[in-house]
C-alpha cells in the first residue's frame, strides 16, 4: 500500500509531547494516554482476578475436604468462609470483569477503533483510574482488618450487612461499602468519557452506522451503567448510615425497609450483568467475523437488539426477588420481562452463528475462545430460563443451580470474553504475536474444566444444595457420598483450571519478550486500530495521518477484490495517493 | 459472469460536526447520573413513607418540617437559577462583557472556541474583584452565586432549629431521611456555589470559556430544578 506524501519529517513532534510531563515510572502513573491508562485498569485487574481465584480455591478445597489445613491458607473457620466468598463475587465483579472488559478494552479500543488521538477528557480519563486504584487499596485492606472481611454475601442484604451484631464484621463491612462506592465513581467517570469520544471524536467520515460493533456495546453498556448505578450509590450512602451512625433505613425495627435495599440493589445489579456481557459481546462479534472472514450478519440489527437488551434490562431486576416476600402480580409481570430479555440475547447468539455460516473459518486462538464464548453463555441463557420463571424458582432459588448458571454467565463474560480479547489484540498492545501452541493449550485447559467444574454444581443444586454453607457435611439430607464426590471433583477441576492459568502467564512473558514482532494488521482486519504501528505511537497516529473513513467495519470478502478485507481507511479508487486540500 | 456495480458508492469525505460540545455533553451525561441518584432517594422516601406504622406520616413525636419558612430558600434558589440562565444566555451571545452600555465585548466574542476575550487596556481600572461587578455578566453571576449561598445559609439556619426541636438524623427513619436527602443536595448546592465562583474568577480573569460556563450553568440548573421534587415530596 503507497503510504500519502506527507512530510514524515515532523514525524516525532507529536510523541516528544509525552515528555513534558514526569520522567520514568511516575510517567506511566500520571499518564493521561488512554492506552496506558487501559493497561493500568487491565493489570490491576488481572492481579484481582488472581486474589478472586485464590479465594475460590480456598473455599472449594474446603468444601471438598471440610476441615482441611488448606495449603497457602490454613484451616478456614466459617466467618473467613463467610468473607472468602463475599469477597470473591464482589472482587470478580467490579474488580475483575468491570476494569479489564469495560474500562480497559473500552479505554484502549475507543479511541483507537473510532480514529481518535486520545479520549476527550484524559484527565478525568486519569482521575478514573487513580479513583478505582484507591478502591482497590480500600477492599484489599477491607480483609485484613479486625474481624476479617466483609462476611455478608457480595449482595449486601440487610439488615445481615447492616448490622454488625449479625454479619461480626464492623469493619470490613464498612470499607466495603466504601470501596465499591468508590470504584462506581470510578467508571462513572470512565463512562462520561467514553460515551462523550464517541459522540464527538469519531474520525471524519465515520458515520454512527460504521462505528465498530465492540465500540457500539461498550458505549451502551456505559450508558447502562451510569443510569442504573444512581439509585445504589443512594443505596450504598444509606447502607454506610446505618452501618455506622445507626439511623434505620432497612431496619424494620426502626421503621426502614429491608426489601428497599434490594430493590436499590438488584436495580444496578441487573442492568450490571449486561454492562459486563456488552463488552464482551462485541469483543466476540469482532473476532467472529475477522476470522470467518465475512460480514456481519445484520449490522444494524444488532445495534437495535443491543438498544433494545438495554431498555428491557432496567424491568427485569425483581426476578433476583420472587422469594423476598413481594406481590405475586409483579412476580409475573418479572418473569414476562425477563424470557422476553432472552429473545434479544438468543437473537444475538443466532447472528453470531449466521455470520459463522459459510465463512472461511479460522480456528486461532482467540477465535476458539470467542467460538467458547457463544456455546458457554448458551448454557448461561439456557439454565436461566428456569430462573426466569417465578414458579421454577421458587425451588432454585439460592441453590447451587443459581450459581452455576450465574458462573455460566459470567466466566464466559469475565474470563472466557477477556482472553479472546487479549488475545486478539495483544498484538496490537504489545507489538508481538503470542504463541499460538501455548495459546491453544491453555484454552482447552481452562474451558474443559470450567465444564466440570459447574455441570456438578448444577445437578447439586437440583439435589437441594443451598449456597453459603459452610461444611454441607453437617446437614443430614446434603450429606452423602455421591454429593461429596461431585464437591470434590468441582474442586480438582478448579485446581486444573487454576494450574492452566499459569501456562497463559508464561506465554505472555514469553511472547512479549521474544515472540516475532507483529505487523500492523496481523489478522488482516478492518477496523482502524490495525491501521496503526503496533503498539501505537502516543497519540495513536501521526498527526498529519488521522485516519478518514470511507466504509462500515465488515467488508470481509467484497467480490471483485483481490483482497478479502477492505479497511474502514481505504477509498474506493484503491490505496490514498493524495490528500484532500480541506484540512 | 457481468461485471458488477461497485458495492458501495464512493463517498466523499465529509467534514466533522459537533452536535454538544464536549464539556456540555460531559455535564449532561453528569447530570443524568445525579437525577438518578436523587431518584434512588426518592423512591426510597416513598417506599418508607408507605410503609409507615399505621400509615402515620411523619411519625407522631417528630417535629413536622417548616414547609412555608422553606418557601423562602426555595424563592432565593429559584431566583438564582434565573439570573443565572440571563447571565448565562448573555455570555453565550458575547453580550454583556463591557464596562457600560457600549457593550464593548460584543464584536469580539463571536469568534469560534468562546474563549472571551480579557478586558485589555482597561484591566488597571477593572483589575480586582470591582472589574467583576463593572460588567453585566460579572455582576450576574455574583448575584447567582451570592443567592445561591444564601440557599444554603437559610437551609442551615433551619437544620439547626430542627435539631433543637428533636429531629435529628437518628431521631426516627424521618428524621434519616431528610437528613440523608436534603443533606445531598445541600452538598450538591455547595460544589455547584463554588463551581460558580471559579467561573466568576475565570471570568475577571478574562479565561471564561463559554464551554465552560455552561457546563457549570447545567449542573446549577440541575440542582435548582431538583429542589422543586425533593421540596415537594420531602416537606410536604
Amino acid at each position: 500500500m503507497v503510504e500519502p506524501a506527507v512530510d514524515l519529517a515532523h514525524g516525532h513532534a507529536h510523541d516528544d509531547h509525552a515528555d513534558h510531563g514526569p520522567q520514568g515510572w511516575l510517567k506511566y502513573l500520571w499518564s493521561t494516554d488512554h492506552k496506558v491508562i487501559a493497561m493500568q485498569y487491565m493489570f490491576t485487574g488481572m492481579f484481582m482476578a488472581l486474589v478472586g481465584g485464590f479465594m475460590a480455591y480456598v473455599f472449594r478445597m474446603q468444601l471438598a475436604f471440610p476441615g482441611i489445613d488448606v495449603p497457602g491458607f490454613g484451616a478456614v473457620s466459617p466467618g473467613e468462609y463467610n468473607a472468602l466468598v463475599t469477597n470473591h463475587g464482589t472482587i470478580m465483579i467490579f474488580w475483575v470483569a468491570m476494569p479489564v472488559l469495560l474500562a480497559a478494552f473500552g479505554n484502549y479500543l475507543i479511541p483507537l477503533m473510532v480514529g481518535a488521538d486520545d479520549m476527550v477528557f484524559p484527565k478525568i480519563n486519569r482521575l478514573s483510574f487513580q479513583v478505582f486504584f484507591v478502591s482497590t487499596i480500600v477492599i484489599l485492606a477491607s480483609l485484613f482488618v479486625e474481624g476479617g472481611g466483609f462476611a455478608g454475601a457480595w449482595t449486601a442484604y440487610p439488615p445481615l450487612s447492616a448490622v454488625a451484631e449479625y454479619n461480626l464484621t464492623r469493619l470490613g463491612s464498612t470499607l466495603w461499602v466504601i470501596g465499591v462506592g468508590l470504584e462506581f465513581v470510578a467508571f462513572l467517570l470512565g463512562g462520561i468519557n467514553f460515551i462523550t469520544t464517541l459522540m464527538n471524536s469519531r474520525a471524519p467520515g465515520m458515520r454512527a452506522f460504521d462505528v465498530p460493533l465492540v465500540v457500539w456495546m461498550i458505549v451502551v453498556a456505559s450508558i447502562l451503567f451510569m443510569l442504573s448505578v444512581g439509585p445504589l450509590l443512594a443505596g450504598a450512602i444509606m447502607l454506610i448510615f446505618d452501618q455506622t451512625i445507626g439511623t434505620g433505613f432497612f431496619n424494620p425495627a426502626a421503621g426502614g425497609d429491608p426489601i428497599l435495599w434490594q430493590h436499590l440493589f438488584w436495580f444496578f445489579g441487573h442492568p450490571e450483568v449486561y454492562v459486563v456481557l456488552l463488552p464482551a459481546m462485541g469483543v466476540v462479534i469482532e473476532i467472529i467475523a475477522t476470522f470467518s472472514r465475512k460480514k456481519v450478519f445484520g449490522y444494524r440489527i444488532v445495534i437495535f437488539t443491543v438498544v433494545a437488551t438495554g431498555v428491557l434490562s432496567f424491568f427485569v431486576w425483581a426476578h433476583h426477588q420472587f422469594i423476598a416476600g413481594i406481590d405475586p402480580r409483579m412476580a409475573n409481570i418479572f418473569t414476562i420481562t425477563t424470557l422476553l430479555i432472552s429473545v434479544p440475547i438468543a437473537e444475538l447468539c443466532f447472528v453470531y452463528i449466521a455470520t459463522l455460516y459459510g465463512g472461511s473459518i479460522r480456528l486461532t486462538t482467540p477465535m476458539l475462545w470467542a467460538l467458547a464464548f457463544v456455546a458457554e453463555f448458551l448454557i448461561g441463557g439456557v439454565t436461566g430460563i428456569f430462573l426466569g420463571a417465578a414458579g421454577a424458582d421458587i425451588y432454585f432459588h439460592d441453590t447451587y443451580f443459581v450459581l452455576a448458571h450465574f458462573h455460566y454467565t459470567f466466566f464466559p463474560i469475565a474470563i472466557i470474553g477477556t482472553f479472546a480479547a487479549f488475545t486478539y489484540w495483544f498484538p496490537k498492545m504489545f507489538g508481538k504475536m503470542m504463541d499460538e501452541r501455548l495459546g491453544k493449550w491453555h484454552f482447552w485447559l481452562t474451558i474443559i474444566p470450567f465444564n466440570v467444574i459447574f455441570i456438578p454444581l448444577f445437578v447439586l443444586g437440583m439435589g437441594g444444595q443451598h449456597r453459603r454453607i459452610y461444611n454441607y457435611n453437617l446437614h443430614e439430607d446434603l450429606n452423602s457420598e455421591m454429593f461429596q464426590d461431585m464437591r470434590i471433583l468441582a474442586t480438582g477441576a478448579l485446581l486444573v483450571m487454576l494450574a492452566a492459568q499459569f501456562i497463559f502467564f508464561y506465554n505472555c512473558w514469553k511472547s512479549g519478550r521474544s515472540g516475532p514482532k507483529a505487523p500492523k494488521n496481523p489478522w488482516k482486519a478492518n477496523t482502524l486500530e490495525w491501521t496503526t504501528e503496533s503498539p501505537p505511537p502516543h497519540g495513536n497516529w501521526h498527526p498529519l495521518r488521522m485516519p478518514v473513513v470511507y466504509r462500515g467495519p465488515y467488508e470481509y470478502s467484497v467480490p471483485d477484490r483481490e483482497d478479502d478485507y477492505w479497511p474502514q481507511n481505504e477509498p474506493d479508487g484503491g490505496p490514498l495517493k493524495v490528500i484532500d486540500g480541506d484540512s | 459472469m457481468a461485471a458488477r456495480a461497485p458495492v458501495i458508492p464512493f463517498r466523499p469525505r465529509p467534514t466533522k460536526k459537533k452536535l454538544v460540545s464536549d464539556a456540555v455533553l460531559g455535564m449532561i451525561l453528569f447530570v443524568f447520573v445525579e437525577i438518578m441518584l436523587f431518584a434512588g432517594f426518592i423512591s426510597a422516601f416513598v417506599i418508607i413513607k408507605a410503609r409507615a406504622v399505621g400509615s402515620v406520616w411523619p411519625p407522631p413525636n417528630q417535629p413536622r418540617l417548616p414547609f412555608a419558612e422553606t418557601a423562602v430558600n426555595t424563592t432565593a434558589l429559584i431566583a438564582s437559577g434565573i439570573v443565572l440562565l440571563i447571565a448565562h444566555r448573555m455570555f453565550l451571545k458575547g453580550r454583556g462583557l463591557g464596562g457600560g452600555p457600549a457593550e464593548l465585548g460584543a464584536g469580539q466574542a463571536g469568534s469560534r472556541g468562546g474563549r472571551m476575550p480579557p478586558h485589555g487596556s482597561s484591566g488597571g481600572v477593572l483589575a480586582g474583584f470591582g472589574g467583576l461587578l463593572s460588567r453585566p455578566v460579572g455582576r450576574l453571576l455574583v448575584a447567582a452565586t451570592l443567592l445561591g449561598g444564601m440557599f444554603v445559609g437559610l437551609q442551615g439556619v433551619e437544620w439547626l432549629a430542627l435539631i433543637r426541636e428533636g429531629l435529628t438524623i437518628t431521631s426516627s427513619t424521618y428524621g434519616a431521611l431528610f437528613y440523608t436527602i436534603i443533606g445531598a443536595h445541600a452538598a450538591h448546592a455547595v460544589a455547584a456555589i463554588l463551581a460558580l465562583a471559579w467561573a466568576a474568577v475565570r471570568l475577571r480573569r478574562g479565561t471564561l470559556t463559554r464551554d465552560a460556563l455552561s457546563a457549570v450553568a447545567i449542573f446549577w440548573y440541575f440542582v435548582v430544578l431538583v429542589w422543586p421534587f425533593l421540596y415537594f415530596v420531602v416537606y410536604l
